[in-house]
């Protein structure tokens, strides 16, 4: 049996393939930039599946959607907070006839490594009543995958692959099975299963409930859902979720007495399962890598009667309700002894935050921005997701809102409507295009009074710097095409030498009662050393 | 035989460069490996930190826990200390002595030099100038991996044969640099009582 050493993410990506991937679509966002990064290297050396980074995680999943359509097997990825972009067509999906397999990966983020904040998708498919399969490793994510688009075609529904950020980012060896071929293409023949106008969706939805059981029935049948019951002993019992479990491994041996243990990587949950074992023991500790799904309906809403179960989480402070879980924070909830490391003593750390790469285009247009604000009796500067978010530590601390992709436009329109002025927003060039567009419209139809700076550096960079989706020279016509005024539309340099010019073009503008927008445009120092680089090496070989 | 690697050091510095030669290298010797990376927000000048687990039986977290680490492997002398709660007592920590000081409030350092030595099993590399007589100040990262090869259960021709495995697209005089920074970390750590 072929082997190779995958992240969790790549897992997915090459599981993906070997299912008889057509094509796979996403927005790139930590934790599972991986994934397509692998699918588009993989088609660049053998020329297929179709893999391609999208404008947002909307636009992905709806072209996911009609891959399905035609008969074959899409993947969607995105970081969890891109599944509130994809929300709309994902929760509209799962009353759809699936066609080809759809799968949907989403990589959580706990503990906020990289991200606004830790929600937890398995919500989303509860929400929208989608299966959802949860890998402990990256053998699982491989076969997860696989196992997947078998489900997405058998129950005709998408299915989320979930992730967490120890998993999407972690290596190891991963075990590969036979590949097989392309689904043919083949458009549905159910028209009414992909029309949801009022009177098939009431259908659809119905189906969809009743689906339920069947589901269920799976679930609980699942060898992945594996419960081990200790017969011998009554007091304690374990239930893990994902990577929780192997935290739980970690610390299993340390245990006089194994609890009885109950294992979920597919949802909806082994209810059966999970009823066994409550009525098997006298405490449920439940393990779950992310918010308390399991633990809430466990827990449930009537008081229980003195003597029943005893149920221990996320709810009840036996592990902490943020953050991520770690080996250690399983041992304590187990009752077992930290493990102790070693110590220096009175010697303060520094910490050491990220921050703009020296030489960044960033840097200048933060020089200019300061510059020319200063002198304003007030002024409130918004702004969105990227490098450029680190325009708010020092030295340059000039940045006052990072909420979630595109907002900065739609908050300084509303700081200014309420009467605070000037206000400016800072947005890149990706999340621009990602969700900038639609509050820029809003802007330019009532020529707000509001000065947008689009900080193009010719990449997408926190995620690792992925080409711009279409030439950035063409945002120049996004933006007129939208009804800015030329005259108060501006491309300046980023530059150390054309920070003086840039501040006074963005000084003029605040100053302006309308709206204005200038792009200040330099390419990503880390994007431009790459290129270098790689030129070098074809250079050599 | 297990093997609790913390690797350390500032983003930009090739941290997960030094796990990914001596994760190949283990595999190649039929060993178990995780390696768990944080990629992203942090790699932006940041602290950047990362798990590599070599085991001769199958491994359950991909994340080391408190106290277990055999060594803690750090590009960056202040950062070498940040996960010391990781390292086992028996455990070696193993540094370059050169700071990176893109933070305004660096502790004296003089003070987290000597912080380093005076841990019961510790080696302080040079590992910039050695770099730097190797050839080239980019190797640091393999005068880091020559360093703690006579801890790893890997040996050291494996390690080799991955380095120019790694390099060889890059041209006979790149492979030639990493090595000769390979075995002049290996001749460092060997002068240095732990
Ligand atoms: C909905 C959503 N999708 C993806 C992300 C991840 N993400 C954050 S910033 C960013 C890209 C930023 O690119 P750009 O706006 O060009 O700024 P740069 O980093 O290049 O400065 C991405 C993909 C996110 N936070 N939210
Ligand atoms: S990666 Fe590029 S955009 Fe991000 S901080 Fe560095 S130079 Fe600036």
């Amino acid at each position: 049996m072929k082997e190779q050493v995958l992240l969790g993410d790549e897992a997915v990506a090459l599981g993906a393939i070997h299912a008889g991937l057509t094509a796979a679509y996403a927005y790139p966002g930590t934790p599972s930039t991986e994934i397509t990064e692998f699918l588009i290297r993989y088609m660049e050396k053998n020329g297929g599946p179709h893999a391609a980074w999208c404008a947002n995680e909307k636009t992905a999943l709806e072209e996911g959607l009609g891959v399905s359509m035609v008969g074959r097997r899409a993947l969607v990825s995105m970081k969890h907070v891109g599944l509130n972009v994809a929300a709309d067509p994902l929760m509209n999906s799962a009353l759809l006839s699936i066609e080809g397999g759809l799968v949907i990966a989403v990589a959580d983020d706990p503990g906020m490594h990289s991200s606004q904040n830790e929600q937890d998708s398995r919500f989303y498919a509860d929400f929208a009543h989608l299966p959802c399969l949860e890998p402990t490793d990256q053998q699982e994510a491989y076969e997860m995958t696989r196992e997947a688009f078998e489900l997405s075609e058998w129950y005709r529904t998408p299915v989320i692959i979930r992730l967490v950020t120890r998993l999407a980012h972690s290596r190891a060896v991963v075990h590969l099975s036979d590949p097989v071929e392309q689904r043919p293409l083949q458009k549905t023949t159910n028209r009414a299963g992909w029309i949801l106008l009022p009177a098939n969706a009431r259908k659809q939805w119905q189906s969809l409930l009743d689906r339920e059981n069947e589901l269920q029935e799976r679930s609980d049948n699942s060898p992945v859902n594996r419960l081990d019951l200790n017969k011998a002993d009554n007091s304690l019992g374990v239930i893990t979720t994902g990577i929780a479990r192997n935290y739980y491994f970690e610390n299993l041996d340390d245990l006089t007495c194994k609890p009885s243990h109950l294992h979920i990587g597919m949802y909806p949950p082994p209810l059966d399962k999970m009823r066994k074992l409550a009525a098997h023991v006298d405490t449920l500790l439940i393990l779950e890598e992310g918010y308390p799904l399991l633990e809430r309906q466990l827990r449930g809403l009537l008081p229980r009667a003195k003597g029943d179960l005893t149920i221990r989480g996320k709810m009840d402070g036996a592990l902490p309700a943020a953050g991520e879980l770690t080996p250690d924070i399983v041992r304590s909830s187990l009752g077992l002894e930290p493990a102790q490391g070693v110590r220096v003593d009175g010697l303060p750390l520094a910490t050491r935050p990220p921050q703009l790469c020296a030489g960044c285009p960033h840097c200048d247009t933060y020089s200019a921005l300061t510059q020319a604000m200063a002198g304003f009796e007030k002024s409130v500067v918004t702004a969105d997701i990227g490098c450029y978010t680190l325009g708010a530590l020092p030295p340059y601390s000039t940045i006052e809102s990072c909420v979630c992709m595109g907002a900065s436009i739609g908050m300084a329109k509303g700081a200014s409507e309420a009467g605070y002025r000037p206000a400016v927003a800072m947005i890149g060039d990706s999340t621009f295009l990602h969700s900038g567009i639609t509050p820029l419209i809003d802007a330019a139809a009532g020529n707000t009074d509001m000065t947008l700076v689009i900080l193009d550096n010719e990449a997408t960079a926190m995620t690792g710097g992925q080409d711009p989706l279409i030439p950035s020279s063409r945002l120049e016509q996004i933006v007129l095409g939208v009804g800015v005024e030329p005259d108060h539309f501006h491309v300046v340099p980023a530059h150390p030498k054309k920070v003086d010019q840039l501040a006074a073009i963005l000084r003029t503008e605040m100053e302006h009662k309308g709206l204005s927008v200038v792009i200040a445009v330099r390419e990503c120092i880390e994007t431009a050393k790459r290129k270098k680089a790689a030129a070098a090496v074809t250079a050599i070989s | 035989m297990r093997c609790d690697i913390v690797l350390a050091g500032v983003g930009g510095q090739g941290v997960l460069s030094i796990g990914a030669i001596i994760a190949a290298a283990a595999l190649e010797e039929g060993l178990y490996v995780k390696q768990s990376e944080v990629h992203g927000m942090s790699q932006r000048g940041g602290a950047v930190q990362a798990n590599l687990r070599i085991s001769d039986s199958p491994i359950g977290s991909d994340l080391i826990p408190k106290g277990r680490a055999t060594m803690i492997l750090s590009m960056e002398p202040m950062e070498s200390l940040r996960y010391l709660e990781y390292l086992s007592p028996e455990g070696t920590l193993i540094t370059s002595s050169k700071p990176v000081l893109n933070i305004a409030k660096y502790p004296d350092l003089d003070e987290v030099l000597d912080a380093v030595r005076k841990l019961p099993h510790s080696i302080l590399v040079d590992a910039d100038r050695l770099a730097r007589e190797a050839g080239a100040a980019r190797s640091t990262n393999m005068v880091i991996v020559g360093a703690a090869a006579g801890l790893l259960p890997i040996e050291p021709v494996v390690i080799e044969r991955f380095i120019l495995k790694k390099f060889r697209n890059k041209g006979d005089k790149v492979v030639d640099i990493n090595l000769k920074a390979f075995r002049a970390g290996r001749e460092a750590a060997v002068c240095t009582p732990t």
